[in-house]
């Protein structure tokens, strides 16, 4: 039986009537056409769906829609401010941090959260505080090197 | 060519769309009325199918229809093998199983309706009988004897083949000392992280069918799907979207792909697939798999005499596109970085109840470079001679290029002395050393490995290629001045949009901005080859040059008709040609053409009065407005040049690393990691950079943690990321690297290309440094991946 | 990877999870779902209800009471990874909590739903072992205690029966001449532990060891208690050999898993390589 539910995603109310079933990365990409969240794994390894819900990193294709209700979420469409990109974004577009993209929305959000509880990660700290996302194009360097530039200009912000 | 931008580490132009999740991959194309297909799959190796009872499923909420085998089965072309090798046996590989089912994985049924979630309930509502057979598995056995997959054949061998030059067994016999060493390339999945997906969408008035794919070859991959179903070619327009990762797994036209596009056109509608993990584990092809002996007869100062490759190649129960090529290419590389006077390779082709093998980043290569680069090290241990003296006791010098193989190759150009020499100063090799003896002295397991290697790119010459070894480009100047280079080529995460812009920019002195690179629609672009092999930049980069050069010769005739001047007396300096008298004037008081500036309500009229300097970009505008063309000139401005290089490109390099081994467990852990990397002229460095960090991360994840395993019923036992280790950033050492440059003389770029350099040198590299820090307890060798619990062993003998 | 379809409530009080699952035999608790989720994607799980509690906003806390640390069942591994108070008061805590998966999934999964679902190669139950826990299950009829060496069944089996929630874990504060050390070879894909040992140990005042609690994970049905160990170590001074010779004894009496990563040799070999390795830094911190 369909449930109904309240999601703020992006800043954007939304209410919808969806099947239990339903995996909230589904609802984000089906239903609000937020296609940005991708499913990589299926088995919550790969980290190419996570998403911020209620301010922390969580895989989007391992929880239901309906456990969201209520939630406030922020997906990679949702980072950037009034069109600036956000410094997590600017660090992968300036340290080359992405091949193929597909894993960089998941491995973006993520980012963030790490700089967010540690402001100034060692490269050791990032690398362990990325175990959750899996990239096959970079060989991760200069996804260290895009979270260090994230967070020095946060700082500097 | 004024380099402003060829050469600069230049940030990616397809970027902003990625980094804020608004790019395309095929799942995030969405179509209204779009139904969705579901498979159902076999669950054993090999079974007879009894029966497929359907009726459920067909009752079942959302189906519009369900498929078998028996659909397909006169509609539907097999799925197709462009290798031609030989005697080779090609199995007739229908998109659906028809009798038989030959691997788990391998699709019995597709389910078609509204929305994914009732498609995957559907599914289970059909219900497949199977008579278990008797499995092949094992390759060795597989070649033998036992269970016989395809019974028309006869046995399981697909084909045999011996290449090489010069006289092996005298090579051999003249040899002080002969080392032998049996390996095994473990069976890998290249695992993008996009898996793969297919929207078909078929227009009943028009007669036409579009396909989204995730793939690396979009024309060709219209060509074949065209033929497998009967449309004709020019009523199909395949789109490659954003494609998240190839790595050779979408250098395919896989049985989906073609079905799709059949049910779209039997429904109408448009019909969408996105591959589940565990599905891309056990149906997209795999790569590797050879067991091989090698045989490497040297003198007593380290001279190598011979080498002879003895292997069996598991192909998996079909093949597919390029399955029984592959092994092949391991022949061509196995002279790898040093002259050997004989080189023979014994291959067997093996077919098992197995998903398919075919191309994995490096294809064929990665499996002869560690043979050879394992075997110098067998040999330096053999000799008690530093592995480094082996290495440069066998490389040609720099002035011997081209050099001839006895694998019958002309390397093009190298200095192999040179970057190794590099990669032992930035690592400081003998501090190294010094610091091991001490280390051991204290108990501890630090192991040094290096390997030098030479790869094989820019696939290829039409003549070593199955379908054409070319690349097109079309570069056009539009009206208002912005530039559209159309390139055959698929890039797919190699940042091609930027780096032929780069060249197209500074070729033409135009802004970067200007340039847009536009690639993976065959409506749009010419007919091209695709990306793999390591060849985008090495001929697609050179067919966009080319062109460019062709389209330049035009503009010139326009200016110097409008300039009034010798065309051939017009200098061309930052995007404006100039009338000899003008040239040392310069163009300050020349007025520019505006390009993406403040929107503009009607095209200018070019104003040519008195002009002693002409921008390229206006050109363009007089060659589309068309009044003032020199005479029996063609309006318009643009260029199409197919480019057919003359030979490979072959890059090379060094790498060294040091592991430390944790005595207790096994547990390997780096503390360094050199790359010096030769790939001829670098258009971008932060591109190669990336190419090379991502390509050694998939070698360290074939030397210590990926494996796909089949147990012995032939049931997949890896089959999710939750088994199938891929490296994760915390395992990942950081990467010290470094280049050399020595320009391919095979293309006028003087790149060789990058793609597949990381992957095939390094694997070689960790795992010499394994075998060398266990190398006290008498270890020689030891396979892939070196899982904790097989170096464990070694130590406790 | 979708699951087959299910109805669904979210209880706002305990007994209102309680009367569901009263009345609804086959009904599931879902927690973070980290381990429920996947089965069910998998279709190995297909329970016609799911019963969430992860609103329920008294399951959800870290306190100590009179010496004694309760935790509710829906704290996140992230929660307790990151808590300032058993930082001080109970580190095994935290640190084991830290080598559960990843960010991700410690900010969702919890101490509870992990607990209850008794993965073999799952962290906590080495810890609840050490640490001597006591779990609170609560059903329509009350509650009762369940201690941790009872609480561990057999593989994804618990003591917890038809009708019963884990509502808290306790445990007794140590003193400060207690040591507590998490050490773990964790797998290269899942991140489960291939070995995990937790060691939980109390000096005398002359240094000698006064009590000795291990719990092992990964090697077995389930995670054990690591009684031939704990003796080995009980009464005396605690140096490299001595630490050693207890180590020895990981593994005896269990039936050992073997797999594809770790045969049971090499795994009986990790029990001990980790268990001694625990022990070690378990009782450099007592010091």
């Amino acid at each position: 039986m369909k449930q109904a539910i309240s999601i703020n995603v992006n800043e954007v109310d939304h209410r919808d009537e969806v099947e239990p079933r339903l995996l909230l990365v589904h609802y984000l990409r089906d239903l609000l056409g937020l296609t940005g969240t991708h499913v990589g794994c299926e088995t919550s390894i790969c980290g190419a769906c996570t998403i911020l819900v209620d301010g922390q990193a969580v895989k989007s294709c391992t929880m239901f829609a309906v456990q969201a209700d209520g939630a406030n979420i922020t997906t990679i469409e949702g980072l950037a401010t009034n069109g600036n990109l956000h410094p997590m974004q600017e660090g992968f577009w300036e340290k080359h941090g992405l091949q193929c993209g597909y894993c960089t929305p998941g491995m973006i959000i993520a980012a963030t959260q790490l700089i967010d509880r540690n402001p100034n990660p060692s490269r050791d700290e990032i690398r362990h505080g990325l175990e959750g996302n899996l990239c096959r194009c970079t060989g991760y360097q200069h996804i260290v090197e895009a979270v260090e530039y994230a967070a020095k200009k946060k700082a500097d912000l | 060519m004024a380099a402003k931008y060829v050469g600069k580490r230049i940030k990616r132009t397809e970027d902003p769309r990625l980094i804020k999740g608004l790019a395309h991959y095929v799942d995030d194309v969405r179509l209204p009325d779009t139904l969705h297909v579901a498979f159902v799959r076999s669950i054993y190796a090999h079974a007879r199918i009894t029966s497929i009872d359907v009726t459920e499923a067909l009752k079942a909420p959302g189906v519009v229809a369900v498929y078998t085998g028996k659909d397909i089965a006169t509609t539907v072309g097999p799925v197709p093998c462009a290798a031609a090798l030989p005697d080779l046996k090609i199995p007739d590989y229908r998109v659906l199983a028809t009798g038989k089912a030959l691997f788990v994985g391998h699709p019995i049924a597709a389910v078609v309706a509204t929305d994914r979630y009732l498609a995957r309930d559907a599914a289970d509502l059909i219900s497949v009988d199977y008579e278990e057979l008797p499995v092949a598995v094992d390759v060795e056995a597989s070649a033998k004897g036992g269970p016989v997959i395809h019974e028309q054949f006869g046995s399981n061998i697909a084909y045999t083949l011996t290449s090489g030059e010069g006289d092996i067994e005298a090579a051999l016999k003249s040899a002080d000392h002969i080392v032998t060493q049996r390996m095994v390339h473990q069976r890998l999945a290249p695992v993008a992280m996009e898996g793969r997906g297919v929207l078909a969408r078929y227009f009943p008035g028009e007669e036409e069918l579009t396909l989204w794919s995730s793939t690396q070859i979009p024309h060709l991959m219209r060509t074949q799907v065209a033929l497998m179903i009967g449309l004709p070619e020019n009523k199909l327009r395949v789109i490659t979207p954003e494609v998240g990762g190839g790595f050779g797994s979408k250098l395919n036209v896989y049985a989906e792909e073609a079905l799709l596009a059949w049910i779209s056109i039997q429904l109408g509608k448009p019909v969408k697939w996105i591959e589940s993990r565990r599905e891309n584990m056990q149906a997209t092809i795999h790569g590797r798999a050879q067991v091989g002996t090698v045989e490497v007869g040297c003198k007593n100062d380290g001279t190598i005499t011979g080498l002879r490759y003895n292997v069996v190649a598991d192909l998996g129960a079909y093949h597919q596109l390029l399955t029984p090529a592959i092994p092949t290419l391991t022949g061509l590389m196995l002279s790898g970085a040093y002259r050997i006077p004989a080189i023979q390779m014994n291959v067997t082709g093996v077919f098992t109840n197995k998903m398919s093998t075919d191309a994995y980043r490096g294809a064929g290569r990665p499996e002869a470079t560690y043979v050879v680069e394992r075997a110098m090290d067998i040999v330096a241990a053999e000799l008690k001679i530093d592995p480094v003296e082996v290495r440069r006791k066998n490389f040609p010098a720099k002035t011997e290029f081209p050099f001839h193989t006895a694998t019958g190759l002309d390397y093009d150009s190298g200095d192999y002395e040179a970057a190794l020499d590099k990669a032992l100063n930035l690592s400081g090799y003998a501090k190294l050393r010094a610091e091991q003896a001490k280390a051991r002295a204290a108990g501890k397991l630090i192991g040094i490995g290096m390997s030098s290697y030479v790869e094989i790119c820019a696939l290829g010459p039409s003549q070593a290629m199955p379908a054409g070894g070319w690349e097109s480009a079309t570069v056009r100047i539009e009206p208002t001045g912005t530039v559209t280079v159309l390139t055959g080529a698929s890039p797919h995460g190699q940042g091609q949009e930027t780096s032929f812009a780069q060249i197209a920019a500074d070729e033409l002195g135009v802004d970067l901005n200007a340039v847009t690179v536009i690639h993976g629609d065959t409506a749009i672009v010419q007919y091209g080859i695709g990306t793999f092999g390591s060849r985008a930049t090495a001929v697609g980069g050179t067919a966009v040059l080319i062109a460019i050069q062709k389209l330049k010769e035009k503009a010139a005739k326009i200016a110097a008709h409008v300039l009034r001047c010798e065309a051939s007396s017009l200098a061309f300096e930052g995007g404006r040609y100039s009338r000899p008298s003008a040239a040392a004037a310069s163009a300050v008081s020349e007025p520019d053409v505006a390009v993406g500036e403040a929107p503009a309500g009607a095209l200018p009229e070019p104003d040519t009065e008195g002009r002693s300097t002409l921008t390229i970009q206006e050109i363009a505008l007089i060659a589309h407005i068309a009044k003032e063309l020199p005479p029996d000139t063609e309006p318009g401005l643009s260029a199409t040049y197919f480019f057919e290089p003359k030979n490979f490109t072959f890059p090379f390099g060094t790498h060294i690393c040091v592991v430390e081994i944790d005595k207790e467990t096994g547990e390997t852990k780096f503390l360094r990691y050199v790359a010096v990397d030769d790939c001829g002229k670098v258009i971008n460095p932060l591109l190669v950079d990336g190419q090379i960090h991502g390509g050694i991360v998939q070698a360290i994840g074939q030397a210590l943690y990926e494996e796909v395993v089949y147990d012995e019923q032939g049931q997949l036992v890896t089959g999710e990321l939750m088994d199938y280790a891929l490296p994760k950033a915390s395992q990942m050492p950081w990467f010290e690297l470094d280049r050399t440059e020595t320009p391919s003389p095979v293309n006028p770029l003087g790149v060789k290309g990058v793609g597949e350099a990381g992957t095939i040198g390094a694997t070689p590299a960790v795992v010499n440094a394994i075998v060398d820090a266990l190398s006290p307890y008498g270890v020689k060798h030891l396979d892939m991946p070196a899982r904790p619990e097989a170096v464990w062993k070694l130590i406790t003998g | 990877m979708i699951s087959a379809p299910f109805d669904y409530v979210r209880a706002n009080t305990l007994d209102e999870a309680l009367a569901l699952l009263a009345q609804n035999e086959d009904a599931k608790i879902l927690a973070g779902g980290h381990s429920l989720i996947p089965a069910m994607k998998l279709r190995l799980a297909m329970p016609p209800l799911l019963v969430d509690i992860g609103r329920i906003k008294d399951l959800s806390y870290i306190r100590e009471d009179h010496g004694q640390i309760q935790i509710g069942a829906m704290t996140t591994h992230y929660q307790i990874e990151s808590s300032d108070l058993l930082k001080k008061i109970c580190p095994l805590l935290p640190e084991c909590a830290g080598h559960i998966g990843d960010v991700q999934v410690r900010n969702k999964g919890t101490i509870g739903g992990s607990v209850a679902h008794s993965d073999p190669s799952g962290d906590w139950p080495a810890a609840i072992i050490a640490l001597n826990a006591e779990l609170v299950a609560v059903s329509k009829n009350g509650e009762r205690l369940v201690k941790a060496d009872d609480f561990f069944v057999d593989l994804m089996t618990t003591a917890l029966e038809a009708g019963e929630i884990l509502r808290e874990i306790r445990i007794n504060k140590s003193n400060d001449r207690t040591g507590q050390a998490y050490a773990k070879m964790h797998h290269p894909a899942s991140g489960f532990a291939v070995v995990g040992v937790a060691a939980n140990l109390t000096l005398d005042r002359n240094g000698g060891c006064e009590k000795a609690s291990i719990g092992i994970t990964g090697v077995s049905s389930k995670a054990y208690r690591a009684l031939a160990v704990e003796s080995a170590l009980t009464g005396s001074a605690l140096d490299e050999q001595k630490i050693a010779n207890a180590a020895a004894h990981a593994a005896d009496g269990v039936d050992i898993n073997g797999d594809l990563f770790a045969s049971e040799d090499y795994r009986r070999h990790l029990a001990q390589v980790f268990t001694k390795r625990a022990i070690a830094a378990a009782t450099e911190r007592a010091g």
